[in-house]
């Protein structure tokens, strides 16, 4: 019978010390704290958790190993629908996935999904499988991109016997889980390069430094290179401007290469020769998780940091869990509050930005009450630097450069369920079919598409 | 790893590095440009192709040492490797897809500043290789910076030099040049100017002067170089661009050029700063007021 105890509290690092390193903000659980969190799981008979994962994992059932003391048991029941859980358990939005569901959470609090998953997978890394034989089935698969959807594929379809090549643009192998998402939130030496190891371990090869649509194109890894098949998980693409006046302005940067600058160039660490400028006071205009990482970062950095957001707390699209710790660290929130123009002094550098108040309005075609405009609002925030975290539009790179592959309006590459694009033999999978995205979903279309490339290949 | 085959001085503080990068090799072609990294702790820093070999399977750079990271690029000898070779990058010259018989009948005349010299070669021994031959400016300071006359002179029509202090070729700037040689009758369907970002503002400003239709290739600062970071923005007709995706060449006439070179001062403070530790470091000096951390 479940256990009727408050949701088991994870141990973080002090906001106030936190907020001047790049350690990671969650500790996690033990076993201890997490079997008795375990406890709490109501077992339902209809997990609604499971239907609300996008890659329905058996969720009762690892929580019910870990409260049996079986880690090992726990992690297989994960590995079957996931192959990044030490990723997922720290980066996934729960509280609109599996915890949103969960029946505990409509008069209390949701079981503590995310936390177990996230100890199950670390487990995981520091007690490895023993590495499985494979033989090989003859049949090689190119896959563009490594980050999660890119990964996930290479695994699975290693597993099957395939010789995989994993072609990365840059020098670092992990795509958004190393250029986007900082150390604090997603250890790089710790976990990321952990989970790859796993993969490389599988006999996947990785190529760095290989800009597929120039450097080789789907045609040339189809043709001369001799692969069977392709899949594109070459991930989200060109950061978006807000189109006002000043953008281009010294001092006004993308949050892409805000956290590329920080994450994939370790340019925090004066080792390395990338330089970063974070001024004194930083504002950062979104709502989303990349606009937390990055004003989590500036404030890391020691800059005063702001989020301005034009809607309300209620529709920030961040996970919950980053705007509390956020807020912990002494970010500023301004809601409700759109920029219209950036400031700047006769050289050219960011003195401001001219800001008016927003109010929500009736509900838009997305649900989601739109904001207008108070008229005669007008404010200015003085900054140094503006950072856009806006959400991006797609690389026209792969599409430009492949003949016959269908792109959507909106320019994203156009797949089915399963990742069969347009082309025979190329798939794809992650946002650079949906845009933006979640590394979850990223990770569960590169496993839809390892079964589809695996149907293919054997039915040529 | 990409190893280094040859390393030649071109200059004082100008070294041409030939690499090993079959893949870039086969791929690349005039316009583009490549990313390199020297080392684990290394800038990606965008550098131009100055030839390719596909049978060779090199790629060959020309590096001006100005800060830390051209520094440690220069720094290398052959056999030892850089960490990281990414390209090519960009969109080739508009050139390259023209027809041939159409490029025959265009008379083109290339400027190439400085190290700016160096892309310009590659365009005009495409050009010369399909029978194109083209009028090619070269400027430099003076005569002890000039560099690749030789091989341009290989595969040039008419080579032409200015010197700023007039010790080698003509005495002035390539604008100056450049309108001597209208003056005296020479008629152009197209310009190309590669370098200094000052030089090719007022190429284009020249340019302009006589309805001359010119490209002009940008050195925006960038950090990923496949258009995921907009370090590299620019304002191009009025629109924002990123030069590593849709340049790096771009019709001169649209060039926002103050712009595009104030942008490229961004990270200046920085970039000294580094430079200055470096040095005193290179010296065998120590802060002992730790204002190298």
């Amino acid at each position: 019978m479940a256990n009727k105890i408050p949701r088991v509290l994870v141990r973080e690092q002090n906001p106030a010390i936190r907020a001047t390193n790049f350690e990671e903000v969650c500790y996690g659980y033990n076993l201890e704290e997490a079997s008795l969190e375990a406890s709490r799981c109501l077992h339902c008979k209809n997990p609604r958790c499971v239907a609300a994962c996008p890659v329905n994992i058996r969720i009762p059932e690892f929580i019910e190993r870990i409260s049996q003391g079986d880690v090992a048991g726990a992690a297989a029941v994960i590995a079957e629908d996931s192959s990044l859980p030490s990723i997922c358990g720290r980066v996934c939005p729960q509280e609109s996935q599996c915890e949103g569901a969960c029946i505990l959470g409509i008069k209390g609090e949701p079981v503590a999904i995310g936390k177990m998953e996230r100890f199950v997978g670390d487990w995981q890394l520091e007690n490895p499988l023993p590495t499985p034989h494979i033989a090989s089935n003859g049949h090689r698969v190119a896959i563009v991109g490594s980050g999660p959807a890119g990964l996930a594929c290479a695994s699975d379809l290693a597993r099957m016997g395939y010789e995989v090549t994993v072609f990365e643009a840059l020098h670092e192998v992990g795509g958004v889980l190393v250029y986007g998402i900082p150390e604090f939130r997603l250890p790089k030496h710790g976990i990321v390069a952990k989970e790859i190891d796993k993969i490389r371990a599988l006999g996947v090869r990785f190529e760095t430094d290989v800009i597929v649509g120039r450097t080789v194109t789907i045609d040339s890894l189809l043709g001369e290179e001799g692969f069977d098949a392709v899949f594109i998980g070459s991930g989200a693409g060109l950061p978006r401007f807000m189109g006002i006046e000043g953008e281009n302005l010294n001092g006004v940067l993308s949050a892409n290469e805000f956290l590329t600058r920080a994450n994939l160039m370790r340019a925090y660490d004066e080792q390395y020769d990338t330089p970063i400028y974070v001024g004194r006071r930083v504002v950062v205009v979104g709502g989303g998780n990349v606009a937390m990482d990055a004003v989590r970062t500036a404030k890391r950095l020691g800059a005063e940091a702001t989020i301005v957001y034009r809607r309300s707390e209620k529709e920030l699209p961040a996970r919950v869990e980053e705007v509390h710790h956020a807020k912990e660290e002494g970010i500023e929130f301004r809601m409700l509050t759109n920029p219209t123009r950036v400031l700047g002094d006769e050289k050219g550098w960011v003195t401001g930005l001219n800001c008016v108040r927003m109010e929500l309005g009736e509900p838009d075609e997305s649900g989601r009450r739109s904001p207008q405009e108070v008229s005669g609002s007008d404010f200015t925030i003085e900054c140094d630097v503006v950072i856009m975290a806006l959400g991006t539009s797609p690389n026209p790179l792969i599409a430009a450069t492949t003949d016959a592959l269908e792109t959507s309006r909106r320019g994203c590459i156009v797949a089915d369920d399963e990742g069969r694009t347009s082309r025979r033999g190329v798939f794809a999978g992650g946002d650079t079919v949906t845009g933006a995205a979640t590394v979850i979903l990223a990770m569960g279309a590169g496993r839809k598409a390892a079964r589809a490339i695996d149907e293919y290949v054997k039915s040529l | 790893m990409f190893e280094i085959i040859e390393k030649n001085v071109l200059a004082e503080g100008i070294f041409e590095t030939k690499v090993y990068a079959p893949r870039i090799a086969r791929s690349a072609k005039p316009g583009q440009f490549i990313i390199v990294r020297a080392d684990k702790h290394g800038e990606r820093v965008p550098l131009t192709i100055a030839d390719y070999d596909a049978e060779q399977g090199s790629v060959t750079m020309v590096t001006q040492a100005l800060g830390v990271s051209t520094r440690k690029i220069v720094a290398k000898e052959v056999g030892e490797a850089f960490a990281d070779v990414a390209g090519p990058l960009g969109r080739p010259s508009d050139f390259v897809s023209e027809p041939i018989e159409e490029l025959r009948g265009k008379r083109f005349v290339f400027i190439g500043g400085g190290v700016g010299t160096a892309p310009v070669y590659p365009q005009v021994k495409w050009l010369a290789e399909r029978g194109v031959k083209v009028d090619v400016i070269i400027g430099a300071k003076t005569k002890d910076m000039l560099i690749y006359t030789e091989k341009m002179e290989r595969v040039a029509g008419n080579l032409y030099i200015a010197t700023d202090d007039g010790s080698e070729g003509f005495h002035g700037l390539v604008t100056s040049l450049l309108e001597k040689l209208i003056g005296e009758g020479r008629e152009y369907d197209c310009c190309v100017a590669i370098g200094p970002m000052i030089m090719m503002k007022f190429v284009t400003l020249t340019a302009k002067k006589y309805a001359l239709p010119c490209v002009v290739s940008l050195n925006a600062l960038m950090v990923d170089g496949t258009g995921m970071c907009g370090a590299c923005r620019v304002t191009i007709a009025g629109k924002t661009k990123f030069t590593c995706v849709d340049g790096p060449e771009f019709n001169a006439y649209d060039v926002d050029f103050d712009e595009a070179m104030r942008r490229q001062g961004m990270y200046r403070t920085q970039e000294q700063r580094a430079l200055a530790i470096a040095r005193e470091h290179a010296e065998g000096h120590k802060c002992n007021i730790g204002l190298d951390k």
